[in-house]
């Protein structure tokens, strides 16, 4: 075991994961936190808590973390590198680990402009690898970047993300290739609506033997509606979202599009369940956590299994 | 070359607006060819302040030099800028600098706004290339550098925002991290960038100077 982390346990044991995601208020409304928590608990393996998504201010990602523990739910802290230089980076990491957080995810972070302090300056001092290059260094070799001894190494499931559907398509598996070498243990893919797209990139990673050394958890968000799809089609830079989806959301009656979509999101999972490479679904019900019982249900991974 | 934009004209105008002799002073050099403070733009500033000020109330002088980064040249304005009691360097800050660092005692002016290290795409239309990092990758990055082009200064890019070949913060932004790709895939060289670049030494943190080889000695006779 490199973290002992609940997330780790249910892959080692072969369990297929099901992950969350929590967005942490803009402010310290700890209720809503909490409330928000609520609903994925026993419901999910580990939730996902954004560092400042979308460049919007929020509450840190290590706190919003240690809250979402208390309420029963192991968190998967975030970091981007847009916010910190590799100082604050490594301090935050002994200080999450400190507080018993054992995974986090290696993230990039959407530009500055997109958020509500355009004028800030990105730091990117380290990129999403060498981020994850430090978290394996941290943990295995007991050493900071610098170099120096770490007195209590963290010892963290490292995650790292992924976007299958990025041009060029071919290059997409050599980036995760990449993510492996650098020492991600677990990668969530960003949103999947094209599933063409992403069996063809699965079965790269098997064929380069990658799936053998990192647990691949395709992004899954169930539509609300019509508008949403369109919205994310057109205006999130790096989403894929083919017609057909939209075409079949604005099939049904108005009334059953968020249930349509929760369908589809169903059905993408039913697959992922028995394609060979994915070792879980990663569940991004943006702003609709108290739906996560529901599709959890419906999606059949419930009950989770207690590892 | 440097690329730079004349301050909006009011600041300028306000800087200035107590002082009784005002010298505009341009450069020859890389504002003069991206046209915003060569002698032209010297005479068309000057002859904007006339209009504002009026003759009687600020007179302004015109001079041009070679270069300012160069004490060489500045010490051509030596008789002259004892005449004025302000001056405005039309000048990269490095030049602005180097005049103010001529002229201790007098206040200088900055009539531009230093913008980068770029090259030009055609009359009047200038790119950024360069942030002047220190460690220079264009050798494995195909010759397209990181630093500058990536939004983010990724040196293992793309992002996952990358759209098409688009960067995230705007469509008609190309995506660095996809034109690399493209380059080094048409040289057959995709290897180099499979291979994880490690974190920069981020050498441009504090204030850098260069003493090429052969010359330490000279240096360390003029005793700076
Ligand atoms: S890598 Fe550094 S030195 Fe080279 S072009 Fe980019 S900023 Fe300039
Ligand atoms: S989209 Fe491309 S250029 Fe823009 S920040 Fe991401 S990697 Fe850099």
């Amino acid at each position: 075991m490199k973290s002992g982390s609940n997330l780790e346990k249910i892959l080692k044991a072969g369990h297929f994961a099901f992950t969350g995601e929590v967005g942490p208020p803009r402010g310290a409304n700890v209720e809503a936190l909490r409330e928000k928590v609520s609903y994925l608990k026993g419901n999910v393996d580990m939730a996902n808590i954004t560092d400042n998504q979308t460049a919007m201010v929020r509450m840190s990602s290590w706190a919003a973390s240690i809250i979402c523990m208390q309420e029963g739910v192991e968190p998967n802290f975030q970091m981007v590198c847009r916010d910190r230089n590799r100082l604050a980076m490594q301090a935050d990491i002994l200080g999450a680990y400190a507080h018993g957080i054992r995974n986090m995810l290696c993230l990039s972070g959407d530009h500055q402009q997109f958020g509500d302090h355009p004028q800030s300056k990105g730091v990117f001092d380290l990129d999403s690898m060498q981020l994850i290059g430090m978290v394996k260094k941290m943990r295995d070799e007991g050493k900071f970047l610098g170099g120096a001894d770490i007195d209590g190494p963290p010892e963290l499931f490292i995650g790292a993300a992924a976007n299958p559907f990025a041009e060029p398509f071919e290059w997409r598996v050599h980036r995760l290739a990449k993510k492996v070498a650098a020492g991600a243990d677990f990668v969530q893919t960003q949103c999947v609506f094209n599933m063409e797209r992403i069996r063809a990139w699965v079965a790269q990673a098997n064929d380069m033997g990658l799936t053998d050394k990192v647990a691949i958890l395709p992004g899954i968000t169930p539509m609300k509606s019509v508008g949403m799809a369109k919205y994310m089609k057109n205006k999130v830079p790096g989403m894929d979202v083919p017609d057909e989806i939209i075409k079949r959301l604005q099939g049904v009656d108005k009334k059953n599009v968020a249930d349509e979509g929760i369908k589809i999101a169903c059905e993408q999972i039913e697959e992922f369940k028995e394609m060979k490479g994915v070792a879980g679904v990663h569940l991004m019900a943006i702003e609709w956590e108290h739906k996560v019982p529901e599709i959890a249900e419906r999606a059949g991974v419930l009950p989770r299994p207690e590892v | 070359m440097i690329v730079a934009e004349r301050k909006p004209f009011d600041e300028i105008k306000n800087m200035v607006s107590g002082y009784k002799k005002v010298l505009t002073v341009g450069c020859g050099t890389c504002v003069a060819v991206c046209l915003a403070g060569g002698s032209k733009e010297v005479e068309t500033l000057n002859a904007e302040l006339n209009l504002a000020f009026g003759k009687d109330k600020i007179e302004f002088g015109a001079e041009t030099v070679e270069r300012q980064c160069d004490m060489e040249f500045l010490a051509e304005l030596d008789a002259k800028a004892d005449e004025y009691d302000a001056l405005i360097s039309m000048a990269c800050g490095a030049g602005i600098q180097f005049l103010a660092e001529r002229f201790p005692n007098k206040p200088v002016f900055p009539a531009v706004n230093t913008s980068f290290i770029g090259v030009n795409l055609d009359v009047g239309w200038y790119e950024e290339k360069c942030r002047a990092c220190g460690t220079c990758v264009l050798g494995l990055t195909g010759g397209i550098c990181p630093v500058t082009l990536c939004a983010k200064s990724l040196f293992n890019g793309p992002c996952g925002g990358t759209n098409q070949k688009s960067c995230e913060i705007d469509k008609d932004q190309p995506c660095a991290w996809y034109k690399i790709h493209e380059r080094l895939a048409g040289q057959d060289r995709l290897g180099q960038i499979i291979e994880i670049s490690p974190p920069n030494d981020w050498s441009n943190q504090k204030p850098r100077k260069v003493i090429q080889p052969g010359y330490e000695e000279r240096v360390k006779a003029l005793g700076r």
